[in-house]
């Protein structure tokens, strides 16, 4: 049975349906992500778990007990909040202490557990400054020890690293991951950042507009997306739109719209002129100069109409007959050399069945 | 970068002397050798002589401070519930009769006050006087509070429940530790507020209680003497003091208006 | 659900004691008062029985009438508004360099600068008027002064006490702190940068304040103008104190109603014209703030 169970939630806010008739089952020791852009309802759902808000239908079951009757205060799942929300007035040992105080630990046994939550963090020593002193890294890391000290059952994390820059946020991930490999509890996890969350899961559920439209694990999500939103809204992905003009073999042809023929493997139920969508990942693209001297799946010719170099890959938007522009990068691994292609260069475009992936409408 | 503005400088000061001149004045006067407040005779320590062997004056002071400790403790309660009841939960009617009597002219919640205790039964007197202060203290207080609260972390309330707090540890342990320059704030201003209050006291106060003020308006009326400016000045400097402290502990006390 | 149920308790918690307070003795005496603004009044002062003898409950509008037939009463509440008026307009116009005087002074000065202006309204508001009694005193310097310089035309000595003038600028005295609040809060948050754009555009001194620092500080100017014109139209003290016979405002008409005469029902109604008017403003002052503040349109060319 999974640790953590959300059955059927629905919240609503007036007329506007912030999560909307949700089910996941998260499972114990698992670093779970909720993805999604602003307003999808992944914040209002991680609170809902925290105790903070209630669900207008569905129930929340932790352990096979449902939550619902339990406010925040009696819930075995810790935040730790995108603010920190460390207490101004209280030292770092103030701060780790009072989940401590609030449990009725008894007073001997506090200053054990202090010291042992701050070292899991690395932070021996810091136990006497006061939050102000501390730096944004510093500061996550008090508010991670403060919320694991009691050993909770899960922590609930939300975007704990948005406020961090760039190399302190790689940095904090690579030790969350191992952080929460050694604690051994249960992390969900909420973001709006793709590749953070590809990093960090074992699993993420991308959400959009209140609902869940894909839960797998990162290689799937991104190699497999169940829908247009997912293959767009992680990483880069051409989409092909189309009606299927035939199906042999579980070898699928879909006349893309602006483009033409694009041939690809899919589940063999499909029918000729069911609409959909192939999303295919730009370095899937094989793209050369001269034309492939084998016979690919699928060839098109275009015009480099764009490019951006990005410093380890460069991509390159191609101009084709039918008018779509197809995405497709090359790695700058040839030392002197920073790009490929110039605009306007003539490009030869090849990838096969396997390369993409069909989303029914 | 200032600009040097002569007439800017020269309007404002003579605004900052229209202000405190008068006030200079009293005090002035109260060391002043010589029952008239006219000119300047001698140097006397005199009135306060009288002042503290006055056994009315000094009953009207202990009234006073009867009263303004009282008003100031229960407003200051009331007043900071009142204050986190407007920021943290939606009320429509707590606001409006928390903010109405500090909006209104004050002779009207005097008047009303009256014919209430009269109609009630009530005699005035202390009690009548306290609880007429403790009603208008609770919107300053309220506003004070609330501004405070407004200034702190939301988020340190919800991180404290997560912690294990039950609602109201969390706002002993966490909130009320963070409001609290300006809940003491509230008290000194409810204390000076109550202190000080003329127009509420006259009519609350029936006839056999006096507090300073009221003692101060019979003699305004009735025989000045130098006693006045005495009482004034030491009056004052009270007032000084706890509005200076108050204003340290909240430093954007007075900017709130 | 149980959980969201322990949260209202929460919220009754700290609203409840307060807000029964206020109920109690607040709201009920107003309401009172307005009652009994209806009822006749009693044969030693203040009110009637609730029923006559054959059983009627006493309701009439006795007083009413006789406020609005009975003209010096509406004199008096003239006389008050036109004193609340020359008060708040003269506060204006010395508020005004004094809050910009702080709102350009250093930061580090300007909270010290407030304070300066806040601690008189803090002192005992008797004292301030009793100050004006003795600055204005007949044996004081000013009084000396004045009618030492009116002597040689043949004018007889004016007093100043106890007269119109005395309790204008009493009124104007204690209410100066109320005006400069609002309007430093204003002036505060006005961009230098729209000034010097406007200098460069080739505007003076004069156009620069009167096109774009005065009408943007309206809102300040109307917050400050209610914060002094209301209860300054409800005062006794000051025309009590230091007011001649003339001087008469509607806070000393219903101060007589209730303590003199003891005339309940028609000081009751009294007080509600008082604050009708005083809310009748507040909102309407309110109002032109919403509709001229907040952005505001283009001034006017």
């Amino acid at each position: 049975m999974a640790l953590l169970e959300i059955q059927g939630v629905t919240r609503r806010f007036g007329d506007f349906t912030a999560v909307d008739n949700v089910s996941l089952a998260i499972e114990a020791g698992e670093f779970f992500t909720l993805l999604g852009p602003s307003g999808c309802g992944k914040t209002t759902l991680l609170r809902m778990i925290a105790g903070f808000d209630l669900p207008d239908a569905g129930r929340i079951v932790l352990d096979g007990e449902d939550l619902k009757d339990r406010p925040p205060e009696a819930r075995p799942v810790r935040t730790v909040f995108q603010s920190y929300a460390l207490f101004p007035h209280m030292t770092v040992e103030g701060n780790v202490a009072f989940p401590l105080q609030m449990a009725k630990t008894p007073s001997s046994e506090i200053p054990a557990k202090i010291a042992a939550a701050l070292e899991d963090v690395r932070l021996q020593g810091f136990g006497k400054r006061y939050p102000h002193e501390l730096s944004g890294g510093q500061k996550q890391r008090v508010a991670i020890a403060r919320a694991l000290v009691t050993h909770p059952t899960m922590l609930l994390l939300d975007e704990p690293l948005a406020a961090l820059d760039a190399k302190l946020r790689e940095e904090m991930q690579v030790e969350l991951i191992n952080m929460q490999k050694d604690v051994g509890i249960t992390f969900v996890y909420v973001t709006h950042d793709q590749t953070e969350a590809l990093a960090l899961s074992h699993r993420i559920a991308v959400m959009n507009k209140g609902r869940v439209e894909q839960v797998d694990e990162p290689s799937k999500i991104y190699g497999f997306p169940k829908s247009v939103f997912v293959a767009d809204f992680i990483g880069h992905c051409n989409l092909f739109s189309g009606h299927v003009a035939g199906n042999t073999n579980g070898v699928v042809t879909v006349d893309a719209r602006g483009l033409g023929p694009v041939r690809v493997l899919a589940q063999s139920k499909l029918a000729s002129g069911g609409a959909g969508t192939i999303a295919l990942r730009p370095e899937m693209i094989r793209i050369q100069a001269h034309a492939p001297s084998d016979t690919p799946d699928n060839h098109y010719r275009g015009t480099v109409a764009e490019l951006l170099y990005m410093g380890d890959v460069t991509v390159y938007r191609v101009a084709t007959a039918g008018g779509t522009r197809v995405e497709a990068l090359l790695a700058n691994s040839q030392t002197g050399r920073a790009k490929f292609f110039e605009v306007g260069d003539l490009v030869e475009m090849s990838w096969p069945v396997d390369a993409g992936h069909f989303i029914e409408e | 970068m200032r600009n040097r503005r002569p007439w800017l400088w020269t309007a404002a000061l003579v605004a900052y002397a229209f202000l405190y001149v008068p006030l200079i004045i009293v005090v002035v006067y109260s060391f002043n050798n010589s029952r008239l407040n006219a000119e300047w005779v001698g140097f006397t320590l005199d009135w306060y002589r009288q002042l503290f062997s006055d056994a009315d004056m000094l009953a009207a002071a202990v009234n006073s401070l009867i009263i303004g400790l009282t008003a100031s403790v229960v407003s200051t309660i009331l007043g900071t519930m009142a204050g986190v009841a407007m920021y943290r939960h939606k009320t429509r009617l707590l606001p409006i009769l928390v903010l109405t009597p500090i909006a209104i002219p004050e002779i009207l919640m005097g008047v009303s006050l009256l014919i209430f205790f009269v109609l009630v039964s009530f005699t005035l007197g202390l009690v009548s006087v306290a609880l007429a202060h403790i009603t208008f203290c609770i919107g300053f207080v309220a506003i004070v509070v609330r501004a405070r609260l407004a200034g702190m972390d939301e988020s340190l309330t919800e991180a404290a429940r997560d912690c294990g707090a039950t609602p109201w540890n969390a706002f002993r342990y966490v909130t009320l530790p963070l409001i609290m320059p300006g809940v003491i704030a509230g008290a000194l201003m409810a204390f000076t507020l109550s202190i000080d209050d003329f127009v509420i006291t006259f009519f609350t106060a029936g006839a056999g209680t006096v507090t300073l003020p009221l003692a101060i308006y019979s003699m305004i009326k009735i025989a000045v003497t130098p006693e006045v400016n005495a009482v004034s000045t030491l009056l004052m400097l009270l007032t000084l003091v706890l509005i200076v402290v108050a204003s340290r502990l909240s430093p954007n006390l007075f900017r709130s208006d | 659900m149980p959980a969201r149920a322990s949260t209202r308790l929460g919220k009754w918690s700290v609203v409840g004691p307060p807000l029964a307070y206020l109920l109690v003795f607040f709201a009920a005496p107003t309401l009172i008062m307005v009652l009994a603004s209806f009822r006749t009044p009693g044969e030693f002062g203040g009110l009637a029985p609730l029923l006559d003898e054959s059983g009627k409950p006493d309701l009439n509008v006795e007083s009413y009438v006789r406020f609005f037939t009975e003209t010096v009463y509406a004199q008096v509440f003239l006389k008050s508004v036109g004193y609340a008026l020359i008060t708040t307009v003269s506060c204006l116009v010395l508020a005004y360099p004094l809050a910009s005087l702080i709102a350009r002074s250093p930061k580090k000065y300007r909270d010290l600068l407030l304070l300066l202006v806040i601690l008189p309204f803090w002192s005992n508001f008797l004292i301030r008027v009793y100050a004006w009694m003795i600055i204005l005193g007949p044996n004081a310097a000013l009084a000396r002064l004045v009618n030492g310089a009116l002597a040689p035309f043949g004018v007889d000595p004016v007093p100043l006490l106890f007269s119109s003038f005395a309790v204008l600028v009493c009124l104007v005295y204690v209410h100066l702190p109320f005006m400069v609040l609002p309007l430093y809060a204003n002036l505060e948050k006005h961009d230098q940068a729209l000034l010097d754009a406007a200098q460069d555009l080739g505007a003076n001194r004069w156009q620069r304040f009167w096109r774009i620092t005065f009408p943007l500080s309206l809102p300040g100017v109307y917050a400050g103008a209610a914060l002094v014109f209301i209860p300054a139209l409800g005062i006794f003290a000051i025309p009590d104190i230091l007011g001649g016979p003339n001087d008469t405002m509607i806070g000393n008409l219903i101060k007589q109603q209730f303590l003199e005469t003891r005339d309940w029902p028609f000081g009751s109604v009294l007080s509600i014209v008082l604050t009708v008017s005083a809310l009748a403003l507040a909102g309407l002052a309110a109002w032109i703030a919403r509709r001229s503040g907040g952005g505001g349109g283009p001034v006017r060319a």
